[in-house]
């Protein structure tokens, strides 16, 4: 019931924002979540954007795996 | 089309290389670790990843899907309430096989009850609004992701005037209850896997009171079968030196403070109260009620409908099943009397309950 999706935000306009889902646009509740930007990562739940998507940080965590000795990329 | 932050933590090429880490980061006998939230049992379940670890961890389903815990007492008066003339239950989609004690929405709804499934509060404050008429009650069920979309629903009725919009709140927070399961000797965690989510919205420090007193790892990890097992590897990592403390592997979500004006929200319209757990009882503390302030948009108030103590006596363990004491399959109920189509305890019902995930992939312990 926790599932939250990244989606990608489109744009924002006050309070809500448009953000692609997987191709399909969709508007959301920009209530729980403040200087949200066009361009911008954010997880969604239940119609709210809930986090930010750091890109950083989800690059330095696939980084780690990546280093893993064994570890080889298929992408 | 490729899902980005999704596909990159599948990658079956790197989870290799992650067991590879966990088998050489521990060789005692497997780590009791308890995953605390539903999407995390089924996602363990559905990548086969209890027993790819299964020679370093052995992973304990907690209590964590939000419908599974739910008393029967509250479907009984949700129940109640879509009997009443006018009035349409909305609600998630999880929530409508639940059994009471005596029916379920689903079979209410055949009989006639105006149910209907929404995948946000804010779709149910919307169909008050194209509905004047009707008297919209959204079951308002959750953990700490979804309080704050239910207290945003709230202040969006009340923003709008929507008079003819409430909730009938039944949340509950997370750490209270891990604090408990933490304590009880029979279950001896020695590692919590902790939810992605939830700790969005309370922060990865919220946990550092229960890393101490308990002297358990705690960390907290994404959803994706990368991320539990990097999260399993760390907390491995953290017994073979004798460390306990919080740590985040999700970190492209979690931050150690989490989302303080999603708190904020939840503040403005709930406040802590005891609450009850289906299978464990009472827990102090570990509830959220709506303010009374907010009475026009508690249902409970406004319809003037309790919540009763629960009732229903079957063989049904799903109580030990959500304390991790038992597995599925040492219910005697389990995949006989008990299955997906006709369920009689939540974790069956619940498509993130225990039950459920081990029933739809045969998993072995």
């Amino acid at each position: 019931m926790c599932l939250g999706i990244p989606v990608k935000v489109m744009q924002v306009d006050g309070q809500s924002a448009v953000v692609d889902v997987g191709g399909a646009r969709r508007e959301i509740s920009l209530l729980l979540l403040d200087d949200v930007r066009a361009g911008e990562w954010v997880i969604l739940h239940a119609g709210f954007a809930i986090q930010k998507m750091d890109e950083e940080e989800a690059e330095k965590t696939l980084a780690l795996l990546r280093e893993l000795p064994g570890a080889i990329e298929i992408h | 089309m490729p899902l980005r932050y999704i596909d990159e933590f599948r990658d079956p090429a790197l989870a290799r290389a992650v067991v590879a880490r966990i088998e050489a980061a521990w060789d005692g006998p497997p780590v009791r670790v308890m995953e605390v939230c539903g999407t995390h049992t089924m996602a363990i379940a559905r990548g086969g990843i209890r027993s790819l670890v299964s020679s370093r961890v052995a992973l304990i389903s907690g209590p964590g899907c939000p419908v599974c815990v739910t008393p029967d007492g509250y479907i009984d008066a949700a129940i109640a309430l879509g009997r009443r003339d006018g009035v349409v239950l909305a609600t998630f989609g999880d929530m409508v096989k639940v059994p009471g004690t005596a029916s379920s929405l689903e079979k209410e709804r055949g009989n006639g009850a105006d149910v209907r499934i929404v995948y946000s509060p804010l779709d149910a404050v919307a169909i008050a609004v194209a509905e004047p008429g009707r008297d919209v009650v959204f079951l308002g069920v959750g953990f700490e992701t979804t309080a704050p979309a239910i207290a945003g629903a709230i202040l969006a009725a009340r923003e709008r005037g929507v008079a003819n919009f409430s909730v009938l709140a039944s949340v509950r927070t997370i750490p209270e209850a891990m604090a408990i399961l933490a304590s009880d000797p029979e279950i001896r965690i020695e590692g919590f896997l902790c939810p992605a989510h939830v700790s969005a919205i309370i922060g990865a420090d919220a946990y550092r009171p229960l890393a101490e007193t308990f002297r358990i790892p705690c960390v907290v990890a994404g959803f994706e079968p990368l991320d539990i097992l990097l999260g399993l590897a760390m907390i491995l990592a953290q017994k073979k030196t004798g460390r306990a403390a919080v740590e985040n592997e999700y970190a492209r979500v979690v931050t150690t403070s989490g989302n303080r004006k999603a708190r904020d929200v939840i503040g403005r319209v709930f406040e802590k109260c005891d609450a009850a757990w289906r299978g464990i009882g009472v827990l102090p503390g570990s509830g959220l009620a709506i303010r009374a302030e907010y009475g026009a948009f508690d249902a409970a108030v406004k319809h003037d409908i309790a919540i009763p103590a629960s009732g229903a006596d079957t063989a049904c363990r799903c109580g030990d099943v959500l304390k991790g004491k038992i597995a599925p399959d040492g219910c005697p109920l389990f995949g006989t009397a008990c299955t997906p189509d006709a369920p009689v305890g939540p974790c069956m019902v619940s498509t993130e309950g225990t039950c459920a995930a081990h029933y739809k992939y045969g998993v072995q312990r």
